[in-house]
């Protein structure tokens, strides 16, 4: 048997070519640091959501999943391109619209629904209700999850596309990012939604 | 009625629906000190499940236990870190 090695000696490679003790050592240390950062990583969970809707009923979405994952502890990031846009804007957002066509669970049939003023009604109709149940209002829920640290973003391209400016939005939303931050976020996120 | 809990603070709300009551939980949590227990009075019949699954998916909360009395929800939750 030749495969004895000098004990207490590891610095030494063997005879065969096999690493050595300290080879082996370094390996499993370098392992370890490797391990513990991506456990580091794991804590930290993330949600990134893409809004691209701006009526009254798809601006709600968006906005209770943020703010729940922040409640959850989640870094959350919400990006908002197209009618999504409108979410973020400090008039538009007050005055979400709910369509009355095209929608087949609306109680009135499409050829009345679209007679002039008919979404004005079935809006206040949707508000009515919104404030009967104490449902929170767009508003409320757009500041308290900037309150709690979800980072809205506004695509840069569609501010421009839509004519809107940049001091439009709430107070904290980030402009200037495009559809690579989005990506960058949606990569490093545990959980990634399209609304 | 008394809680069988030592009850550090009591979040009232009474009204309020989904997310609010888990998200104004988390924002009450935030203000107390680890080991305090606090108390979420809700009429939201979801909050049942909502401040369950909120609190085994939050690190650092403890759901104690969960009263429905009457048309009112009571949680306890302790902040544990």
């Amino acid at each position: 048997m030749s495969t004895d090695t000098p004990a207490g000696d590891g610095t030494d490679a063997s005879a065969d070519g096999a690493p050595s003790r300290a080879e082996l050592a370094a390996r499993v240390d370098e392992l370890e640091a490797s391990l513990a950062e991506v456990t580091a990583e794991d804590d930290q969970k993330k949600m990134s959501i893409i809004a691209t809707k701006g009526t009254l009923d798809m601006a709600y979405p968006p906005l209770i999943l943020a703010s729940t994952a922040a409640a959850f502890g989640y870094e959350v990031t919400v990006f908002h391109t197209f009618w999504g846009l409108d979410i973020l804007h400090e008039e538009r957002s007050k005055n979400l619209k709910l369509s009355s066509v095209g929608n087949p669970n609306m109680p009135v049939p499409n050829a009345i629904a679209a007679l002039p003023g008919m979404d004005r009604m079935t809006t206040r109709m949707m508000e009515k209700r919104i404030a009967d149940n104490e449902t929170a209002t767009i508003e409320e829920l757009l500041e308290t999850s900037l309150d709690m640290g979800v980072e809205f973003q506004a695509c840069q391209m569609t501010i421009e596309l839509m004519g809107y400016d940049e001091d439009d939005f709430y107070d904290g939303v980030v402009t200037g990012v495009g559809a690579a931050t989005a990506l960058q976020d949606m990569v490093e996120a545990d959980i990634q939604l399209l609304v | 009625m008394s809680s069988q809990y030592d009850i550090a603070e009591t979040l009232d709300v009474k009204g309020a629906s989904c997310p609010m009551p888990v998200v104004k939980t988390k924002g009450a949590i935030d203000e107390l000190a680890e080991g305090d227990v606090l108390e979420v009075v809700a009429t939201d019949s979801g909050s049942m499940s909502d401040l369950d699954g909120w609190a085994s998916g939050t690190p650092g909360v403890e759901l104690l236990g969960q009263e429905e009395d009457g048309d009112v929800y009571k949680h306890y939750v302790r902040k544990t870190e």
